[in-house]
């Protein structure tokens, strides 16, 4: 394996940018459309069960499905790596849009109102105290959609766009053992260091949480 | 102090985040919507089809180009013709290794008109139905050919030698290729409609690769699509079926490029590489890839150097 | 792009292989099997984590380390060292059935009030009544939505067998994509879709069945 790396190290290099790139530009994206609408779905409560429904039926489209019919909705080039980005930002909005109704929903009745006796107006309410509160739950989803999120840009392999999961079809192409078992080691670790970059935030911006003991 | 608040801190980090990751990365996928074909001015995307021999012939294209000056980028792997085609119309992709003959009867409905089998015959046709946009340059003598291949043991139980002997046969056997045979011409509509062979069942599997071999070796089915190249033929001492009614027809290795891509410097470095290829340096070269699975980039690169061509 | 496929009565037939049927067919079986032996391995040591506290550190990580892992370069992998078969895609759906459901299964014991289960010790239950009489059903709402969760992405996920020669709904997405049939497709990916949509639902209906009425309240 460390053979297959010395005479490859551009190409899985390349392969492992690509795949950073594919997997986290939606992550962020998919997080600032998902704030608005997790918002509507708490600001008017009949919107919640509808949100969560159409969330769970976007969830259960097939990644390839989603990656071939874009080209065609979108009008960008097949090999474009925007259908990638744009398929990923969906599944993200639809996993997160969710946390965030439910994180703003966690928010203790008495935390908003004595915020409105403090003289908060509704929007300053939201950023300033009902966010931060709900930032645990919304945290927790973001870890979610990041490591999915970089699971799933392999599966783009199959249209000739999918970072590392090229290590995977190539490997496969041949039944060559180590460009899979890289392809897959390299996933799994990025998954792993996004994952705690997003806890070492997590901890840096809600030291609170650190104080009310080892509850999940 | 918390005017801004933590939960604008988050969102800036994760901004710096991809920010930073950005810096190291030369694409940005947003910055232009063209499916990474001419990232700058000049620079000419190769695809390939989703089997080792196009990687490996893609490969050697770009390090003939690249000796020339010219930038190239690399988007191997994009899947079937069906597929990549498309991507060559769109202008994903500007140029690829094609194989006339296939390519001949995937443009033409209804299969490669009649009569037409020798290479010349095969591109003088293939000429005329090239899509719009494109041209291809000109063809090696290097041939690798779809074929029908069974293992020794099916040849000899069913008396084996050619497709024809399969006609009677055939209701009793699985047959494995890759999933695009199920509508294709020389796939199991023109095995039909030559030989009128219909098989017990098809199972879609890879387009000759491994996944076929192994099924065959394991019985998973009796009669497989293995390209004439591939190494797997020799060291499994498989039958490959002739075909004496020219099905498959002359299978030259050619380039296939879009106009705009195409100039005299880059001609110029891919004319050289078909004059050299011969069906038996691209054989061999191709073992080095499927058999001792070096990488594609040094076997390239090797064979480009025997051939005096970088 | 456009529904021919899907509503072509000739797809729809029983008894040819490769009909909508049959494919459904295989794909629920991938399915049920992944979800089952998930269960039977997840789910003891899940609840044994919960009940004991013991290696809580596991079940916590337990859910993002299995999402990490990418499923088309587990299954190629399988594929690779076993040959075509059941087996490898098998091995590659359990693994990503397993995390949601051990995670879940963990929070739905550790999320009981503890007063209830010191209560059943209380009353003189021996640690398996304890467990199999009050934390297990008390913890039901918890781990049918873990188990639902894993339901749901293993439906859409079991489309990557069809990238490694096997069969499944996926069968329509890889096959349509390579004769560039795009209305093959679209039915294979409204038939996933539906497929998930009823299962989550048949699962909705089993919730109800099974959790006690007097924990719905909560919820």
């Amino acid at each position: 394996m460390i053979n297959y790396l010395q005479n490859n190290s551009d190409a899985v290099l390349t392969a492992l940018r690509q795949h950073i790139w594919l997997a986290l530009l939606p992550v962020v994206l998919g997080f600032l459309i998902a704030l608005p609408i997790g918002y509507l779905g708490v600001r008017f409560p009949w919107l919640y069960h509808p949100l969560v429904n159409v969330a769970g039926v976007l969830y259960s489209i097939p990644s390839l499905a989603l990656f071939v019919f874009l080209p065609v909705v979108l009008g960008t080039k097949i090999l474009s790596p925007l259908n990638i980005v744009v398929a990923l930002t969906i599944y993200t909005v639809a996993l997160l849009a969710r946390t965030v109704a439910d994180g703003l929903r966690s928010v203790d009745h008495l935390i908003t109102e004595s915020a409105t006796a403090m003289g908060y107006r509704r929007f300053r309410r939201l950023i300033d105290v009902e966010l931060p509160v709900a930032l645990p739950v919304i945290l927790a989803g973001l870890r979610v959609a990041t490591v999915s999120n970089i699971s799933l840009v392999s599966v783009g392999a199959l249209i000739g766009v999918g970072g590392l999961g090229q290590l995977f079809t190539r490997g496969f192409q041949l039944f060559y053992l180590e460009p899979i078992l890289v392809g897959v080691i390299l996933s799994v670790l990025l998954a792993g260091v996004a994952d705690l970059i997003i806890v070492i935030i997590q901890r840096a911006v809600t030291p609170w949480t650190r104080f009310q003991g080892g509850r999940a | 102090m918390m005017r801004f608040g933590r939960f604008t801190a988050v969102t800036a980090a994760l901004a710096l985040t991809v920010a930073l990751t950005a810096c190291g990365a030369d694409e940005d996928p947003l910055a232009n919507d063209n499916g990474g074909g001419s990232a700058a001015p000049g620079t000419i995307t190769i695809g390939s089809a989703n089997f080792a021999e196009s990687e490996l012939l893609a490969e050697i294209y770009s390090q003939a180009i690249e000796a020339k000056g010219v930038q190239v980028k690399r988007q191997f792997n994009i899947g079937a013709r069906e597929l990549y085609l498309k991507a060559l119309q769109d202008g994903s992709i500007d140029l690829l290794p094609e194989y006339n003959g296939a390519l001949l009867s995937a443009l033409t409905p209804g299969g490669a008109p009649e009569g037409v089998s020798k290479p010349e015959d095969v591109l003088g046709a293939l000429k005329k139905v090239l899509p719009a946009g494109t041209e291809v340059l000109e063809q090696s003598p290097a041939e690798d050919k779809d074929t029908l291949t069974v293992t020794q043991e099916t040849a000899t139980k069913y008396s084996l030698k050619s497709i024809e002997d399969l006609k009677p046969v055939a209701k009793d056997l699985v047959i494995g290729a890759g999933p695009e045979w199920q509508e294709r011409y020389q796939g199991l509509k023109g095995l039909e409609a030559v030989y009128g062979v219909k098989f017990k069942e098809f199972k879609p599997l890879d387009a000759g690769g491994p996944l076929t071999v192994n099924a065959l070796v394991k019985g998973q089915i009796q009669v497989g699509n293995i390209f004439s190249t591939d190494s797997s033929i020799t060291v499994n001492k498989f039958v490959v079926l002739e075909d004496p009614k020219s099905l498959y027809l002359a299978e030259n290795i050619i380039p296939l490029i879009r106009t705009t891509a195409n100039n005299p410097t880059v001609s110029g470095a891919l004319n050289a590489v078909s004059a050299k290829l011969t069906t038996e340096n691209l054989t061999t070269t191709l073992a080095k890839v499927q058999v001792d699975k070096q990488d594609t980039a040094s076997v390239a690169k090797a064979w480009l150097t025997e051939n005096g061509l970088v | 792009m456009n529904l021919d496929y899907l509503f072509d009565a000739a797809h729809w037939e029983f008894g040819t292989s490769g009909s909508i049927p049959q494919l459904l067919l295989s794909h629920l079986w991938y399915v049920v099997l992944a979800l089952a032996i998930g269960t039977v391995i997840a789910l003891p040591i899940g609840l044994y984590i919960g009940h004991t506290g013991r290696g809580s550190f596991i079940a916590i990580n337990a859910g993002n380390a299995g999402r990490s892992l990418p499923t088309l370069g587990l299954l190629m992998l399988m594929v690779t060292l076993l040959g075509l078969g059941l087996l490898p895609v098998l091995i590659a759906l359990t693994v990503l059935v397993i995390p949601p459901i051990l995670t879940s299964a963990y929070a739905g014991l550790r999320s009981l009030d503890q007063r209830v289960v010191d209560a059943a010790r209380g009353v003189g239950m021996r640690p398996w009544q304890v467990l199999t009489r009050v934390e297990l059903p008390m913890a039901l709402p918890v781990l049918m939505s873990g188990f639902r969760s894993a339901a749901l992405q293993v439906v859409a996920t079991a489309t990557v067998a069809a990238a490694v020669g096997l069969g499944g709904l996926g069968r329509l997405l890889i096959d349509g994509l390579a004769v560039n049939d795009y209305s093959r497709v679209l039915a294979g990916a409204i038939v996933v879709a539906v497929l998930a949509v009823l299962l989550d639902l048949v699962l909705a209906f089993a919730q109800r069945w099974i959790v006690s009425p007097g924990l719905r309240v909560s919820r």
